[in-house]
């Protein structure tokens, strides 16, 4: 703390980093968030003369694989350069103060910066039993968030969990895993799904809003449009094959060795919004459609309780047993076409045994 | 249009009577009444056989072929089917807006299967006759100019109902392609607020199109035999315009 007026540049310069090393990444973020090229020149001068944003990180019922991509930024100087960047301020995780100490951070924090900081929420609160499935600090975890929303800024839900629920909030939802917009009303809240979010988006996400000072523009359901407005298919290497009408029929076959695409093999690309086809993984390395495995669409709303991965179409519970669209709608088709036919072969009767009946009483 | 109605309502039995003379039988003047006009014939085999292409490509995109040879290149498999898909829905849905025009600006027939009139007792009362005579409980149907009441509410849901759904649903997945700053999205992006993960439209789409095949199964079957066992024109009428009432 007390670093409230240092701006983002002394502090990576204190951090042993070069001045080249800073503008090469000004370059990354500007193009990583498709921004034109002076934008980058933009981004340095932002660093240079604003403040640090402080940043509250908070941990609700999560699995911390949300902080382990985050720290795997790929550019080592991403990593550096935002950790650096903002004032990360509390993180129970990574921080070095513990039991009081820590939790006077967050009461300083809320005095010293009320209405200017971030709450970055990893994770979501279980509503269930008043909240006690998730006790941080001696009080439900619920009670935490809802006491820091109150003088953030904005908030970032982290991850699938914050953002939609994630495993904890699958069916049956014993301790009622909740979103983060399902508790916090009153507070911008971007959401940035993925189990966990790629580390370029989301160091991208914290960088746009310390250099522009605004939040970036969400879609409808909250996300950074930058990242999410298109599916994995859109911009998946193997959409040629989708086009051409070449499939992986089975995991070892002829077609699986060529690259073809994973459509048939519940590959969930075509309903999953990510940045995944674009970014990749682990420094653009790869990602899971690359490596011979379709999408699994993580950073989709419920994405535990649509069935098989392998599926392409979700299963329907409503009926009490498990059956796809198709099934239920050939019974349906087919139940249908049965009573036409009993129906058709009754009247048919009905109407040769009347005209037998006319043709007798004629004689 | 009533004058067109009417003239053909006096010459129809004229002609019938010719053409019965020439073949020496009797003359039989046969009631005939001017039902279906122009655009909701039009409309509906437009709509016919859109629902058959899309029913058949939809279902080809859920469950695509196997795969074909060659570089990726060379085909476009399914890029074909998927056009195909796309250019028949906006058929539909350029034609099912004709015909919702029309029901303001046609006849009172053209109205009947956008609405139900279920507050009123007559319909019930006809509902239940017409669901007799389909459980042959009754001797002789009833006749109607237009639709009956089962049939009305056949078409109110399986049609009208439905195909506004396949429409919606159909537009907002499309939306997904074209982008989130297109005209679709904007106008039913909606949809995504309903079913936040898009595999559930995706889903809802597909189950959408099992119960127009049972509408379909149910709406011939229906029509052919009221054709014979009610004694009314029901399938020409859908070309001519004209019922036919035989006895």
């Amino acid at each position: 703390m007390g670093a409230a007026m240092e701006t983002f540049y002394s502090v990576i310069r204190r951090q042993g980093i070069t001045r080249r090393s800073f503008h090469k990444f000004c370059s990354l973020t500007a193009t990583s968030l498709g921004l034109e090229p002076l934008a980058a020149g933009r981004i340095a001068n932002a660093l240079e003369t604003k403040p640090r944003v402080p940043v509250i990180w908070m941990h609700g019922l999560e699995c911390t694989c949300c902080s382990e991509s985050f720290i795997r930024s790929a550019h080592p100087l991403a990593k550096d350069a935002v950790l650096s960047m903002i004032s990360l301020d509390y993180d129970d995780t990574i921080m070095a103060a513990a039991g009081h100490q820590a939790e006077a951070i967050l009461e300083e924090t809320r005095a010293k910066h009320k209405g200017q900081y971030i709450l970055a929420v990893e994770g979501n609160p279980p509503l269930n039993e008043g909240g006690m499935f998730c006790i941080d600090g001696g009080k439900p975890f619920v009670e935490k968030l809802k006491l820091m929303a109150n003088d953030a800024m904005a908030i970032i839900a982290w991850g699938s969990c914050a953002s939609w629920g994630c495993v904890q909030a699958a069916k049956p939802n014993p301790t009622q895993a909740t979103p983060i917009d399902q508790v916090i009303s009153n507070k911008p809240i971007i959401k940035v799904p993925g189990c966990p979010p790629i580390a370029e988006v989301m160091t991208g996400v914290v960088t746009f809003i310390t250099t522009f000072g605004r939040l970036p523009e969400l879609d409808r359901q909250g996300r950074p449009k930058m990242f999410y407005s298109q599916r994995i298919h859109d911009k998946c290497y193997r959409r040629s094959h989708f086009d051409a009408g070449q499939f992986v029929e089975e995991w070892d076959d002829e077609a699986a060795r060529k690259g073809y695409c994973l459509y048939k093999m519940g590959c969930k690309g075509p309903t999953t919004y990510n940045a995944c086809s674009t970014v990749r993984w682990n420094g653009g390395v790869s990602f899971p459609i690359q490596s011979g495995h379709g999408c699994i669409g993580c950073s989709e709303d419920g994405f535990w309780d649509k069935g098989s991965f392998y599926d392409r179409l979700t299963n329907i519970k409503q009926f009490g047993i498990e059956k796809n669209a198709d099934q239920i709608g050939m019974a349906a088709a087919g139940a249908v076409g049965a009573a036409v036919a009993v129906h058709a072969a009754v009247t048919a009767v009905k109407r040769l045994a009347s005209k037998r009946e006319d043709a007798n009483q004629v004689h | 249009m009533m004058d067109a109605a009417e003239r053909r309502a006096k010459t129809k039995p004229d002609l019938a009577a010719i053409a019965a003379d020439a073949v020496g039988g009797h003359a039989i003047g046969r009631p005939t009444a001017y039902v279906y006009e122009a655009p909701v014939r039009i409309c509906h085999w437009v709509n016919a056989f859109s629902i058959v292409a899309l029913m058949m490509t939809g279902y080809l995109i859920g469950m695509p072929l196997p795969s074909v040879e060659g570089e990726a290149s060379a085909n476009f498999v399914m890029g074909y089917i998927r056009f195909a898909h796309f250019a028949a829905g906006q058929v539909l849905a350029v034609f099912f807006l004709t015909r919702v025009f029309w029901a303001f600006v046609g006849n009172h027939h053209s109205r009947q299967i956008f609405f139900l009139p279920a507050h009123r007792k007559q319909f019930w009362r006809e509902m239940l006759d017409e669901i007799r005579w389909y459980a042959f409980l009754e001797q002789t149907p009833k006749m109607y100019v237009g639709h009956n009441p089962l049939a009305r509410t056949g078409m109110f849901t399986g049609f009208t109902l439905f195909v506004a759904y396949m429409i919606i649903t159909g537009f907002a997945l499309y939306s997904e392609g074209s982008g989130i700053d297109s005209w679709q999205h904007k106008l039913f992006g909606w949809v995504f607020a309903i079913w936040p993960n898009s595999q559930d439209v995706h889903t809802w789409h597909h189950l959408g199109m099992w119960p127009l095949v049972t509408f379909v199964i149910a709406h011939v079957y229906a029509a052919i035999r009221e054709d014979i066992m009610s004694r009314q024109g029901i399938i020409s009428s859908m070309v001519s315009g004209e019922r036919q009432f035989r006895d």
